[in-house]
């Protein structure tokens, strides 16, 4: 991995940093690169609630908060932004002043690179109106004072359209961190981890290569 | 949440009725539908903090359940509920959940505006 001054990280929804990017975030700080992590918001509207369910909707953000912070400190992330935006309401939200926000996070810490999502291949609206934010803010700045800007896609189309991603992160050494962290969002993942119990035990080669390998694509400025 | 006891749910509705209440309903089938089958027609529909005057409610079938509260003017319903509770709030919160524990649908009443 190439050596970053400062990373700044922008998802919208607690989780959204364990299943893509926690490998990455993990290997960066174990390296002395502050990385910041800014969610945009508590995930209020997701449909996990436990089976049998522990949470309500009106229980869940509290329980999602605690997720969020215990998973930022199994990657140990010491600079946790929330937003207090709320889920599914990201796209609806002013685009100039969702911008701002963004732009204050830069200005603030002059990220030498943002992780965040490739916008149009993202799939969940919230995803992408915050890859969106992300993508007027920095194109906002004078070239020479932007940041590298590392994108995740998964939409069905997006190795397609894209092409296969150009950085690949091999996070095993810190794949423990990485576990921990998609653990700690335990109303979200808790069913998805039990299927994947025996799997681990066994060392299973696909699961572990999509566990292990994280990838990222170098978002491409459209042409002028 | 527990699974739905009708009686304790009517009870709930009649207390809510003739006064200002505060309504959250809100169906979905995730955000994720269409990515997992293209073909899926991804619908649904939120309202947070709809403040209301029902003249009376009513909870309706036999598992999952259906929920009508009757305004002056209008009506809100909805179905596929099967899991309730009145929280420390003293807010009823009704929720339909599949059969993985998934969330589809829900309405809840409060006094207060929810946070």
């Amino acid at each position: 991995m190439e050596k970053e001054k400062q990373v700044l990280v922008v998802f919208p929804h607690p989780d959204d940093e364990a299943f893509g990017v926690s490998g990455t975030i993990a290997s960066y700080i174990e390296s002395g690169t502050p990385v910041t992590y800014a969610c945009l918001t508590l995930g209020e509207m997701g449909r996990n609630l436990g089976n049998p369910p522990f949470a309500t909707r009106e229980s869940l953000p509290k329980i999602r908060k605690k997720e969020l912070q215990d998973a930022a400190d199994s990657l140990g992330i010491t600079d946790l932004r929330m937003l207090g935006l709320r889920d599914k309401t990201v796209e609806f939200e002013d685009d100039g002043e969702l911008t701002d926000r963004i732009s204050s996070l830069i200005q603030e810490l002059t990220p030498s690179l943002i992780i965040t999502f490739y916008p149009g291949y993202s799939v969940h609206p919230d995803h992408e109106a915050t890859a969106r934010a992300v993508v007027r803010a920095v194109e906002a700045l004078p070239v020479n004072q932007q940041p590298k800007l590392q994108c995740v896609a998964f939409s069905n189309n997006c190795v397609a359209e894209l092409g296969e991603p150009d950085i690949i992160h091999d996070i095993t050494p810190v794949q423990d961190k990485k576990i921990a962290a998609m653990k700690a969002h335990r109303s979200q993942t808790e069913a998805m981890l039990a299927t994947w119990a025996e799997k681990l035990e066994v060392e299973d080669p696909e699961l572990l290569g999509w566990i292990q390998k994280e990838r990222l694509w170098t978002y491409q400025w459209p042409e002028k | 949440m527990k699974p739905i006891e009708r009686d304790e749910v009517q009870r709930a509705i009649d207390t809510f009725a003739k006064r200002d209440v505060f309504l959250h309903l809100e169906t979905t089938n995730g955000a994720y539908a269409s990515h997992h089958d293209e073909s899926f027609f991804s619908a649904g529909a939120y309202i947070r903090n709809a403040k209301v005057q029902y003249e009376h409610g009513k909870i309706v079938g036999d598992d999952p359940y259906r929920v009508g509260l009757k305004l002056e003017i209008g009506w809100v319903y909805a179905e596929g509920l099967n899991h309730f509770e009145i929280d420390e709030q003293g807010r009823l919160l009704l929720a339909g959940l599949d059969s993985t524990g998934k969330l589809a649908v829900a309405l809840q009443i409060s006094l207060q505006p929810f946070e």
